[in-house]
């Protein structure tokens, strides 16, 4: 087993060498850079030399292997370096919004959970009735109606029946104050993008209870449990919904990994100051220093899931470990 | 035909009606209050010398002074500057308009209590001007007429040019010359403004959220008595458009500076009446086709003219000022500056006449002498939709109707300027140019084939003798006359730019937002000194 685990945490070094060598020179091949955005992107007049000072400052006149290198360095190291775009240190940057990324992964797991376990149950039990066919609208739907559509929708929603029905427009406040500070405000804020999110998250989740519950109703030994004369609520809860949570439990997780991250177009619908939305502005304004540690961090946090599934694989089935 | 519009007529009226009746009636001030606004742009420094964003004016500005500026309470003027740190009134020059003398307030101190001189001021204009080798200065080209700038004493700053000219007292109004403390400078070297705000403006920092918010307070010795009005501000960064109008209507913010295309403003009317207000101004930027004239068939001045008489300015101002943040026909000047052409001195350039069916038969004319009939290329356009996108798809319908076949290539904003500053590789691109201060004499060298913003590949020495007298010239009749001969070399004799429509700035507000009027330029009117909050 050992062996086993040293093996796999060797392979996650090239794996990393191979994405940052990927990251680096694929941001390099788009034209553009970000001292041409910042200085000459507003239509004022900019000297040409301020443009030759402001690359020469930020190292993008250096050798490109000079480059690649001092990154290689930051990133065994942990030091990302500093935004070309706002010259503060990218781990403070993250650090700042991570928090936010965090809460809202949370809360819309916790809704997607809520929502789809009993949702998912009560369908597959209700197979095929008025039921069955209800669940089954509301999940396809989450899954057809993108989470920034519906984000756009429940802030026009917002707007108009608050002013119908009290006289005054409401909207979910659009700057960040932590839960600590403010609890009040800070889940009048999140809730609305927890929702959005969490409704795709759980139409998927939905549907993935609904057919392996109904997969796992069939198997014999459910069977035999009613057989016996077992009441089909202990049937369901203990036995059958157990063995069914199995795969969505694993999609529930892939998601939070993935909502950390990838809350790119809702977080600018909400206006939350979140890791996705500091990946668009860093994209959109040729940082490619922020960019570049970004997606170090993604690419760090899937080699590291794949590394404990890989793990946990092994340890559940041992003809993995041996072969 | 009844347009959808006209339904939103009378309100929009009415709010324009009422801001001139609020604006111009002796209301009386209430102080206190945090005026929230969104800005839709990001804060890459602090520092006001380096930097050209309204994303860093907007929220930082209310930090800072300037030495003088334009007046709050009639910013619409090209021409009315008003003293800040200076006392008194903006100086006439001396010496053949070659010796500036600028009297300083006394009393004045900055946030951490240092007192401002002379030799502050001194500082700060020679490190926008004359920076040290390896520090950057955006607008120190702005000032090639200087020669020196110096304290006669602690409260006496002058400014020695090398030649008369127009252009100086503007450049130094223009909003991202923050006035730093020389001890700052001394002790902490050129960057640290960056980082650090330390400025003698009408509120002190007190907060900034990376990519969320910046937080202001007032600040109590601000060297106009009784103000700034209120008790803080609180500028929320807010990308997308959609939002910041939503935010606005549902009072999350009560202002946007920049400004919205004419649905929003009419979708804001629509919803909430008399709680908005809207002021609209002509905007101190204009959208331009450019043609490359490194690459055949657009060396042709034939085929350049031809390019700009296809384009119905008047039509377009009527009917894309409907949709989009554009309206006034225009030359090289600001529409509104003593320096701008009149109507009449405009309809005489190549494709400014009035009777387009006309203009287009030239144009017609001019393809088939020049052997370019059915000309076919791509547009280089950036991948924004107000103006540019909507202008874009507008000309290319122009185009359309002289026989050229015109394919629009919409590029992200980092590609389109790789395309037009780097690789110079476009047929014609979209362009702009977008000024703070309206400065004529500064803003037009734009059309300079030497120009560091100028793309469009060209060199005439011509344009540059006449850019030459303006520049020099010491009267305003001097400069009127030059400008004409300027413009009609760059947009009609030559044609080596088009000019589309100028910008047209609309800001509906929540109307309890008081004192705040409307400047030519987003980047103006930004010390927030004025306003107050009628709740």
């Amino acid at each position: 087993m050992w062996q086993y685990i040293a093996k796999r945490l060797l392979l996650m070094i090239p794996t990393l060498i191979g994405a940052a060598i990927l990251v680096f020179f694929l941001l390099r091949l788009i034209p553009g850079d970000v001292c041409e955005l910042r200085l000459a992107g507003s239509g004022l007049y900019v000297d040409p030399a301020e443009i030759e000072l402001c690359r020469n400052n930020l190292g993008l006149n250096d050798p490109i292997l000079w480059q690649f290198l001092s990154f290689i360095t930051g990133l065994f190291t942990f030091n990302f370096g500093e935004s070309m775009f706002t010259g503060r240190p990218i781990t403070y940057e993250i650090g700042l919004r991570f928090e936010l990324s965090l809460q809202v992964a949370i809360m819309a797991t916790v809704t997607a959970t809520v929502i789809a376990i009993p949702l998912g149950t009560i369908s597959a039990v209700k197979q095929n009735t008025w039921i069955d066919y209800v669940v089954r609208i509301f999940s396809i739907a989450g899954i057809a109606i993108p989470s920034f559509w519906l984000g756009i929708m429940i802030i026009l929603g917002l707007l108009i029946f608050t002013q119908a029905w009290f006289g005054t427009a409401w909207m979910p406040p659009i700057d960040y104050v932590p839960i600590w500070e403010d609890p009040m405000r800070n889940l009048s804020q999140l809730i609305w993008p927890a929702v959005a999110t969490g409704y795709r998250y759980s139409a998927v989740a939905t549907r993935m209870t609904r057919s392996t519950l109904l997969e796992v109703l069939r198997e014999d030994y459910v069977r035999t449990a009613r057989a016996k004369g077992l009441l089909e609520k202990l049937i369901i809860n203990r036995h059958a919904l157990k063995n069914a949570l199995l795969p969505v439990i694993t999609i529930i997780g892939i998601e939070f990994a993935f909502l950390m991250g990838g809350l790119v177009v809702t977080e600018q619908v909400f206006n939350l100051n979140g890791l996705g939305k500091l990946f668009v502005e860093s994209v959109l304004n040729q940082d490619f220093s922020m960019t570049q540690a970004l997606v170090m961090i993604v690419v760090i946090v899937f080699v590291f899931t794949n590394f404990v599934i890989d793990v946990m694989y092994a340890w559940l089935d041992p003809r993995i470990r041996y072969s | 035909m009844k347009f959808p519009s006209l339904k939103y007529a009378i309100p929009i009226v009415a709010g324009v009606a009422l801001s001139f009746v609020v604006t111009g009636t002796a209301h009386a001030v209430k102080s206190g209050g945090i005026l929230n606004l969104v800005v839709g742009s990001k804060i890459p420094s602090y520092d006001g010398h380096i930097e050209s964003t309204f994303g860093m004016i907007h929220p930082i500005r209310p930090f800072y002074s300037l030495l003088i500026r334009i007046n709050p309470e009639n910013p619409s003027s090209p021409t009315d500057f008003i003293c800040d740190i200076c006392d008194g009134k903006v100086p006439k020059g001396a010496d053949g308009g070659k010796s500036y003398t600028f009297k300083i307030r006394k009393g004045v101190k900055f946030h951490d209590g240092t007192p401002l001189t002379a030799h502050d001021i001194v500082a700060t204009y020679n490190k926008i001007i004359f920076p040290p080798k390896g520090i950057a200065s955006s607008r120190k080209a702005f000032f090639k007429m200087v020669d020196s700038v110096t304290a006669s004493d602690d409260f006496t700053v002058v400014f020695k040019l090398k030649f008369a000219s127009g252009a100086f007292i503007p450049a130094v109004a223009t909003p991202f010359n923050f006035i730093y403390a020389k001890k700052d400078l001394d002790k902490n070297g050129y960057t640290w403004h960056k980082k650090n705000i330390n400025g003698t403006g009408a509120f002190t920092f007190v907060q900034h959220q990376p990519g969320s918010f910046v937080e202001g307070k007032k600040y109590g010795n601000y060297h106009h008595k009784g103000r700034p009005y209120l008790d803080g501000f609180k500028a929320i960064s807010a990308p997308k458009m959609a939002l910041r109008l939503q935010a606005i209507r549902g009072d999350r913010a009560a202002i946007e500076f920049r400004g919205f295309p004419p649905k929003a403003r009419d979708d804001l009317v629509n919803a909430l009446g008399d709680k908005i207000t809207v002021q609209e101004s002509d905007w101190n930027c204009a959208l331009f086709f450019t043609p490359n004239h490194a690459k055949k068939p657009f060396d042709d001045v034939r085929v350049r003219k031809a390019l700009t008489l296809a384009v119905d300015r008047w039509g377009g101002s009527k009917y894309l000022s409907k949709i989009a943040i554009v309206k006034t026909v225009g030359g090289v000047a600001y529409p509104n500056h003593p320096l701008a052409a009149t109507k009449e001195e405009l309809i005489k350039l190549v494709g400014y006449g009035t009777d387009i069916e006309k203009n287009r038969a030239e144009a017609r004319k001019l393809l088939k002498e020049s052997g370019h009939e059915g000309l076919t290329f791509v547009l280089n356009n950036r991948g924004v939709d107000q103006p540019y996108k909507v202008v874009g798809t507008w000309l290319i319908g122009q185009w359309k109707k002289v026989g050229m076949n015109v394919t629009q290539q919409v590029n992200p904003s980092p590609l389109f300027y790789d395309i037009l500053r780097k690789k110079k590789n476009f047929d014609v691109s979209i362009d702009f140019n977008c000024q703070s201060v309206i400065n004529p004499i500064a803003d037009v060298t734009k059309f300079l084939g030497s120009a560091g913003n100028n793309y469009g590949s060209y060199e005439d020495q011509v344009l540059e003798d006449i850019y030459d007298k303006l520049q020099k010239a010491e009267t305003e009749a001097e400069q009127r006359k030059h400008m004409r001969a300027y413009e009609k070399r760059a947009l009609s004799d030559q044609a080596h730019m088009g000019i589309t429509l100028w910008w047209y700035k609309i800001n509906p507000h929540r109307s309890y937002v008081k004192g705040w009027k409307i400047a030519p330029s987003h980047y103006l009117n930004q010390s927030l000194d004025n306003i107050w909050l009628d709740k």
